[in-house]
């Protein structure tokens, strides 16, 4: 019986890759914590864009110019209302997650991180949330140290009252672990560091496409996330982060857009959101963005998060029944992916033979070796789901499992 | 059975299946017939780099011919380096140095392997050539010497 809120049979015709064959079988695309398919919304934006008003933006006085600033400014009022934030100028266009990463751990790094002081993450962190800030702490003689998490997935909340010491310059964390699917107490934590004057940088990368993200409710000083995770294009993201942080903060990358004035003395920069943004930024990409969230505005992300959280707790259960099959990361309160593996079967081939009845998931380390060491596997398989997957999709990925394992036991 | 034969019989099996899903199979059960590697030299100089999951080979010269062993945690690569071992193993290493290897594009399985996975079998290739060309210097040494 389908119970969902949305109609998601419906929905998915808004999605014309999905209407395609795999190695002569339907696609059952279940990759899209990796990246997401785009809804038409999206591509007749961008070619729109191309076909009617491509321009530079901020620049020329001519209509052309003028409209695609317009878009551009447009764009960022549309992604600062999604994620309720008090000013659209605190939304700096980037090209992705872990380019505001980096922004935000060069800039602040610099500019507050001393030898012997440490930078706090947690064992669940993508590999974009923890490199940039070896590179930086490494760079000032800072630590970086991490908050442990337990057998199920889940961070463990006892030990980090103890890790928030004065030593500790910023909290950078992951809203929802791209390989476990945890949803961690984003406010809890927010709560704990701000009780103790440090600053948080939330990745929201799995977090903006399945549930209402809002950062002035969050109390977030950075929050960052990627245009392609959340339907739109690829080459485009987003770090918000608050006014009074980033006109404090230096800029990063110089060039032209982010200044006011400049001579071979002395230059001005510009303010915000122009300070961060150097160079011709990705137009297209902020206008495909704007669609995309438009789009999702259109079917409402609580109907979104209500449906997605039936549909995994439909596969979570179809799964289950698997002989053989041990979940990795096991909270109870989770969103868009699920791994998994099947007794002493390599990922991989399970993977492979996935691949080859149509169905899309991903399996190794999902960039993030240390937590497959603490769990002391090479990788997973993992599942991860969109509003348009359906219940004919988790069958399907069952009897593929079902299938791949007979095959290889 | 010459190289070239060898590579025939392969592809003349692959034949036999229309569907991917039947050529794993066939894929698997190569895998079960590898000549497995002693545990002695599972070592960390006999792991292949380049394969995202791990695999190990042994390559010994004995009577003029190279004998190889393997194996690996992965069940289709198994699979694939049993493959290889069946049409390699047992042959003079200048033999083996001068095999052109066509059969792995004549049964498609460069277009239907992952990236991952094809760039595995080309590193286990490589390996098995780099250790037939040592032996067939060190014969040329002897020769010499």
């Amino acid at each position: 019986m389908i119970t969902s809120v949305l109609n998601t049979a419906e929905l998915r015709k808004d999605f014309p890759l999905l209407e395609q064959s795999v190695n002569g079988k339907k696609l059952v695309y279940l990759d899209n914590a990796a990246t997401t398919q785009k809804p038409k919304e999206v591509l007749e934006a961008l070619n729109t864009y191309y076909e009617e008003y491509n321009s530079n933006v901020h620049r020329g006085v001519h209509l052309l110019s003028q409209k695609a600033t317009d878009a551009y400014e447009a764009a960022r009022t549309n992604v600062a209302a999604f994620i309720n934030a008090k000013h659209s100028h605190e939304v700096i266009f980037t090209r992705g997650t872990t380019e505001g990463i980096n922004l935000i751990s060069n800039t602040f790094g610099r500019m507050f991180l001393q030898k012997g002081d440490s930078i706090l993450i947690t064992a669940m962190e993508h590999h974009s949330n923890i490199v940039p800030w070896q590179m930086i702490c490494e760079e000032r003689g800072a630590t970086l140290k991490v908050l442990p998490i337990d057998d199920d997935g889940v961070l463990k909340m006892e030990e980090l009252p103890a890790l928030l010491d004065d030593k500790t310059k910023l909290f950078a964390f992951t809203y929802v672990s791209n390989s476990l699917g945890t949803v961690n107490d984003v406010h809890e934590i927010i709560a704990q560091a701000h009780g103790k004057n440090i600053p948080v940088l939330v990745d929201a990368a799995q977090a903006v496409q399945h549930m209402k993200v809002d950062v002035q409710h969050l109390d977030a000083d950075f929050l960052v996330f990627s245009g392609h995770k959340i339907y739109g294009p690829t080459g485009i993201g987003v770090l918000y982060g608050k006014e009074q942080w980033l006109n404090v903060l230096p800029p990063w990358q110089g060039g032209g857009d982010m200044i006011k004035t400049v001579s071979f003395e002395k230059t001005v920069y510009n303010e915000l959101p122009y300070k961060y943004e150097a160079g011709t930024p990705d137009v297209s990409g902020a206008i495909g963005l704007s669609a995309a969230i438009t789009y999702l505005n259109g079917i409402g992300l609580e109907a979104i998060e209500e449906s997605e959280h039936e549909l995994i707790q439909y596969a979570l259960e179809k799964l289950t029944a698997i002989e053989g099959l041990t979940f990795i990361g096991k909270a109870k309160d989770r969103a868009g992916a699920i791994s998994f593996l099947l007794n002493g079967i390599h990922p991989f081939d399970v993977g492979e033979l996935l691949d080859k009845q149509g169905i899309a998931v991903r399996t190794g380390h999902h960039c993030t070796q240390p937590l497959m060491d603490i769990f002391n596997i090479p990788g997973t398989v993992r599942a991860s789901f969109a509003f348009y997957n359906t219940r004919e999709d988790v069958d399907l990925l069952v009897a593929g499992v079902r299938k791949a394992a007979q095959m290889l036991s | 059975m010459s190289i070239h034969e060898q590579q025939e019989d392969i592809i003349e099996e692959f034949g036999l299946f229309s569907d991917w899903m039947d050529k794993y199979e066939y894929i698997i059960q190569l895998g079960k017939e590898l000549p497995l590697i002693e545990e002695r030299f599972k070592t960390e100089e006999n792991l292949i780099k380049g394969c995202q999951s791990r695999v190990w080979l042994h390559a010994e010269h004995k009577d003029g011919k190279v004998w190889f062993t393997a194996d690996s945690d992965a069940i289709i690569t198994k699979g694939l380096i049993s493959m290889v071992i069946k049409v390699l193993s047992q042959h003079t290493p200048r033999e083996i140095v001068d095999a052109d290897l066509y059969f792995v594009n004549a049964i498609g399985l460069n277009s239907h392997l992952s990236p991952t996975r094809s760039n595995g079998l080309l590193s286990m290739l490589q390996q098995i050539k780099s250790f037939a060309l040592a032996f067939h210097l060190q014969q040329i040494n002897n020769a010499k010497s």
